[in-house]
């Protein structure tokens, strides 16, 4: 089956103090129809800034090179106006925190129709009656009233919901989901991440979610990308993934998640910090914090490797090995 | 019994209704400049009802005559009444501020929110806004008054002009801070213009500011009024405004001061009520004085 979103070698630079700071560096996957994938980093390894650049949606005089192919065009080259077709009507996005990814002055009724009215003409008791129909399959109770209410009214689980609504209204092809649950209580968390599964289902979309919690990664996911440092360090299905990490860093990072069934004093931690975009490290990028590291490591920018079963990985000596 | 159970629930209901205006209410410079601009609002549109004398109406025979039970706020050179001039000049003072608080509002908020959006009009812009507000707002209602003649008209023009800068500045910098949320973002990622996140996004969650701007533009307006009435370059006589009967009375400041007195009065209290309903209204709505009120 041809993927539905194919990124090849995306490239994204920000203005630094100092000259350019590459955000993200040669970043190529696909994302196959219906397919679940995951993204996982720390914070600053990139994430965000791949997601919105799909979207078209980095800020101005941002340097930003490769491709995004999707339905035969590339979405980098794209006029403006056929890219904010795309937005909210191909390609949708939730956002991390839902307090306040809301305007606080319209109402549910309004933000939803807004997107109706842009990507499918609908308007008025049409409009309203999809907008019902949407509330109810995020499981909002009594939508037909709730319609009506501003934002302030609804718990952040509600609101995301909301955001989930407005995210499906044109019933989009892929939908991404950047740290949809990380601002919510760990049992709306559930919730939230089964209504996006079910959704997934019943839409036949594909869903992109990033995360830095893993527990949600594997719980979701059908394939895992791990970003380090505006790199991908590892993609590969979740299962194998979770079963045999191939690239260091995403060993350390499966380590570190505390066991269930043992109590231990001190969780081990991956030494060191995610270095700062400005720094240059020459060769691997994970090297300054790697157990692992050899001489070799320093030359050159690993290359990301096939490792076999739809695997890739960037550290050639452990792939040796 | 139920009947008294839906009762109750609409009170609940309403009292959640309007919880801006209810905090408005009790707070108290609020109320009290409210009570003074709508004495003031009800005076200017009702000043037929109050008063039967006309107030352009000369009676040479009652000139000068000091405030007295037949002559209210007394007569002025001409034996007009000043009680009749301050009623009906309210109406042309009121109606200056409020024009230009509303011109310079709606034009400030333009400019503000549009520079906002748009980082390449920006620049130009506030540059402009800039040499705008450089020029003393007197200089440049003599100078329009003189191109455009002595007319209501030009002064509401002038002190428009004069005023736009500061609304588009404090505009803009709410517009720059709303910009930046994740609602606006979350707006463009479903695929929404420019001009839609203006107007839909930007423009109503900046209306606080603008609203408490507009309040003191307003209280401004009428002194500026008074002003450049006083230097000539108000609204022409005879139709009263309070800066002109001010300007008209200060020859007779000496003997009869009952003339600038009550006009006076006039323009304090309603630049006073302005101002103390534009404090409330910044207080009630700033978020960051929510605690206080």
């Amino acid at each position: 089956m041809p993927p539905l979103l194919e990124v090849g070698r995306l490239n994204v630079q920000f203005r630094g103090e100092r000259g350019w700071v590459t955000a993200v560096e040669d970043a190529s996957f696909t994302v196959a129809p219906r397919e679940a994938l995951g993204i996982v980093g720390e914070s600053g390894s990139g994430k965000s800034v791949t997601a919105l650049a799909l979207l078209g949606l980095h800020p101005p005089g941002t340097r930003i090179g490769g491709s995004v192919r999707y339905g035969g065009a590339d979405l980098l080259r794209l006029p403006p106006r056929a890219m904010r077709r795309i937005r909210g009507g191909d390609i949708a996005m939730v956002f991390q925190d839902p307090m306040s990814s809301l305007n606080p002055v319209l109402t549910i009724a309004d933000q939803i129709t807004e997107t109706l009215r842009l990507h499918q003409g609908l308007t008025g008791a049409a409009a309203r009656r999809r907008a019902v129909e949407l509330l109810d399959m995020v499981r909002i109770p009594d939508a037909a009233r709730r319609l009506d209410e501003y934002p302030h009214r609804m718990s952040g689980g509600q609101r995301q919901r909301v955001m989930i609504a407005i995210a499906i209204a044109c019933a989009p092809k892929l939908l991404i989901a950047d740290e949809p649950t990380t601002a919510l209580d760990v049992t709306i968390q559930a919730q939230i991440l089964d209504l996006l599964r079910e959704l997934q289902e019943r839409l036949g979309m594909s869903v992109m979610l990033i995360s830095h919690d893993l527990g949600v990664i594997a719980e979701f996911a059908q394939r895992v990308m791990v970003m380090y440092a505006g790199r991908v360090v590892e993609l590969a299905p979740a299962a194998a993934l979770f079963a045999r990490p191939l690239h260091p860093y995403t060993e350390l990072l499966l380590r570190a998640i505390p066991p269930v069934d043992a109590d231990v004093a001190r969780l081990p931690t991956i030494s060191g910090a995610i270095p700062d975009p400005e720094e240059r490290i020459d060769g691997c990028r994970f090297r300054p914090r790697c157990p692992f590291a050899q001489a070799s490591c320093a030359i050159e920018p690993p290359p990301l490797l096939e490792a076999g079963n739809g695997r890739l990985t960037r550290c050639p000596p452990r792939l040796a090995a | 019994m139920s009947e008294a159970a839906v009762a109750g629930g609409t009170r609940l209901a309403r009292r959640r209704r309007f919880p801006i205006l209810r905090r408005l209410l009790r707070h108290g410079s609020f109320r009290i400049g409210l009570v003074l601009v709508l004495v003031l609002v009800i005076a200017a549109l009702c000043a037929p009802l109050i008063t039967n004398v006309d107030p352009t109406a000369m009676r040479i025979r009652f000139r000068f005559r000091p405030p007295s039970q037949d002559f209210l706020f007394g007569t002025d050179m001409f034996g007009r009444s000043v009680f009749a001039r301050v009623l009906y000049g309210a109406r042309l003072s009121l109606w200056i501020g409020l024009a230009v608080a509303l011109l310079s509002g709606a034009v400030g908020a333009m400019i503000g929110v549009l520079s906002a959006q748009w980082r390449r009009l920006d620049g130009l812009m506030m540059r402009l806004m800039d040499a705008l507000a450089a020029f003393p707002a007197i200089v440049l209602a003599i100078g329009l008054g003189a191109a455009l003649g002595p007319a209501s008209g030009s002064l509401i023009i002038a002190l428009t002009m004069a005023y736009v800068p500061r609304t588009a500045r404090v505009l803009r910098a709410s517009a720059l801070v709303i910009r930046e949320l994740d609602y606006v973002e979350a707006a463009r990622v479903s695929g929404a213009g420019s001009l839609r996140i203006v107007l839909r996004h930007l423009l109503p969650n900046c209306m606080s500011p603008l609203l408490v701007q507009m309040t003191f533009v307003f209280a401004y307006a009428i002194l500026a009024e008074a002003a450049l009435s006083f230097i000539g370059i108000g609204p022409p006589p005879p139709a009263p405004s309070w800066g002109n009967i001010v300007a008209e009375g200060r020859d007779y400041a000496v003997e009869a001061w009952w003339i600038m007195l009550f006009p006076g009065i006039a323009i304090s209290l309603a630049a006073l009520g302005m101002n103390l309903l534009g404090d409330g209204l910044r207080d009630v709505l700033d978020p960051r004085m929510k605690i206080e009120t």
